[in-house]
């Protein structure tokens, strides 16, 4: 072996079995470490929290308590704010996507798409809530223009920015781009000679996409769409900067109880945020295995 | 006059990508025009940019962000390298952690710390820097997935063994082989993730804002509740900066085959 002496402090030179093993495994231990003492601990407290009642003993009081109607009212709400931003992202993602690879427009169009797709998905937040309070907002931009231009009054006619129909409208600003940068590729990797394989056996091109394209990008989509419903379900800056509280979420009854204890009992609060992380385990987990299954036909 | 043929299915998509571009346009448009009521005209902009509480939050996020993106490869470049090349069995716990930020969402993180760290007997948020400590190792945590998968795309690109043996044989150290041998092959890799990290740090809202840091997100959400014209201003100059690192990263990336996942906190 020529290997110096040095490589001893911070691992082995080689791979020898046995007593090697754990000097090996020693080069993982700072990754390790900062993840625990940021993640997994502050997440171990929280679960661990969530058990006990006020004076500290073993309950799973905090749990039963997460049938309050106000707190059911934010899971649902949160829910159904990310499903369906998700679904409209999802589906106008795809459809723009396939538009600039697919539809005949001009090759620069996907590039200048992609572009804004990447800076778009990232805009988020305070000032993107700003920009659609501008927008669509009592005296937003589009609202006069509708108002005095066309003359349809959207706020007369129930829209409401500050409320979760507006909220959705927001949140598509960082969605469907995100569904862009994601589909993009795999309707890229849809290979040319399936569809001249299928042509040959003389199917039309309806029944290419029936039954070669679509089940190929199927669990890309789904799992895209899981995506972006954790995107938005774990989302809280916009949503506190455009609602102020009229929009009852999860993310925003936990950033009330950091505020000050809403929910006069700590406990509760970790159990509402172990129940926000157990469904984006769920969605996560989703996505996880539909990835693994679209990368066996687009790589 | 020249005619353009357009099939149905054209003018479908055509419709499609216009929606598109409205929808992308037309909130950048607003704030703009409303930036611009201000009067004597771009006073909203020179009110913003002579402002010292602008220029303080702005350095504070930027200075974060660096932090964060030197711890985050100081941790992610050595493991991923180390997973690679001797222990390719961690790698699915290694992937795991790196995948927790999106499972754990900024606002839990935060409350997490909070309910740990500022408290007896660990009280980091009354210590000096404990406050900062915390919000740069949340940004590290969010950082993982980006940085993680950016560099471990880079070395599947290259050939780790032979560069490893090759130095070894010349008599170099782990240090040296990390640091002289593999980071400038990564650079590319690095310099993507580094810029998609700082894009999401430096105007990161939720947990700057609970550890009471005075950052970019919580000084932008500040005006936006009290001012009329310069909140406009502010959020072009931010999305400006978010502009400026997205289009770094496709400079960055021009060429390579390697994608990168982008995605931000909201």
């Amino acid at each position: 072996m020529t290997a110096p002496a040095q490589t001893l402090i911070q691992g082995a030179p080689k791979a020898r079995p046995g007593r090697r093993r754990w000097a090996t495994l020693l080069g993982l231990v700072p990754f390790f470490l900062a993840a625990f003492l940021f993640m997994l601990l502050p997440m171990a407290f929280l679960v661990a929290g969530s058990f006990q009642d006020v004076n500290g003993n073993l309950t799973t009081q905090n749990y039963a308590d997460l049938s309050q109607n106000f707190i059911v009212d934010a899971y649902i709400t949160s829910i159904r704010v990310s499903l369906a931003t998700a679904v409209a992202g999802g589906v106008f993602g795809f459809l723009l996507a396939y538009a600039v690879i697919l539809g005949g427009l001009p090759h620069f169009l996907r590039t200048a798409l992609m572009t804004f797709s990447g800076v778009a998905s990232n805009f988020a937040g305070i000032p993107l809530a700003l920009a659609f309070i501008f927008t669509l907002g009592h005296v937003g931009f589009l609202t006069l223009f509708l108002r005095d231009t066309l003359g349809i009054d959207i706020w007369a006619h129930g829209f409401n920015l500050y409320s979760e129909i507006g909220l959705d409208f927001t949140y598509m600003y960082f969605q469907f781009p995100l569904m862009v940068l994601i589909m993009a590729p795999a309707i890229d990797g849809l290979r040319q000679d399936w569809r001249e394989a299928s042509a040959n056996l003389g199917a039309t091109s309806g029944q290419y996409w029936r039954h070669i394209a679509l089940p190929i990008l199927t669990p890309t989509l789904l799992g895209t769409m899981i995506l972006l419903f954790g995107n938005s379900f774990g989302a809280q800056a916009t949503a506190y900067a455009l609602t102020a509280g009229q929009v009852n979420l999860v993310t925003l009854v936990i950033s009330d109880q950091m505020s000050g204890d809403v929910l006069h009992n700590v406990g509760l609060g970790y159990a509402l945020a172990v129940g926000m992380v157990a469904i984006m385990a769920v969605a996560i987990t989703l996505y996880t295995i539909l990835q693994r299954r679209s990368e066996r036909w687009l790589r | 006059m020249m005619r353009l043929r357009l099939t149905p299915a054209q003018v479908f998509w055509w419709i499609v990508f216009i929606l598109g571009v409205l929808y992308f346009f037309l909130p950048l448009l607003a704030t703009f025009l409303f930036s611009m009521r201000s009067q004597p005209l771009f006073s909203a902009y020179t009110d913003t940019l002579t402002r010292g509480d602008f220029w303080s939050s702005l350095g504070y996020s930027f200075v974060i962000g660096v932090i964060t993106i030197v711890i985050s490869v100081t941790l992610v470049m050595p493991t991923a390298f180390w997973v690679r090349l001797r222990v390719p069995r961690a790698r699915p716990f290694v992937e795991f952690v790196t995948l927790l930020p999106f499972v754990i969402p900024p606002v839990v993180i935060v409350f997490g710390l909070l309910s740990i760290y500022a408290n007896k007997p660990i009280s980091l948020t009354t210590v000096p820097y404990g406050s900062d400590l915390l919000l740069v190792g949340a940004y590290t945590m969010l950082s993982l997935p980006y940085m993680y998968r950016s560099i471990d795309a880079g070395l599947r690109a290259i050939d780790i063994n032979t560069l490893t043996e090759a130095a070894q044989s010349m008599g170099a150290g782990w240090t040296r082989i990390l640091v002289q041998i593999i980071l400038p092959n990564l650079r590319v890799s690095i310099l993507s993730g580094a810029f998609l990290t700082l894009a999401i740090v430096v105007g990161e809202f939720t947990i700057a804002a609970y550890l009471a840091r005075p950052a970019f997100g919580p000084f932008i959400a500040l005006i936006g509740r009290n001012e009329a014209y310069t909140p406009a201003a502010v959020s072009i100059v931010s999305f400006g900066l978010t502009w400026l690192a997205m289009g770094l990263i496709a400079f960055l990336g021009r060429g390579s085959r390697a994608r990168v996942r982008v995605a931000g906190a909201h």
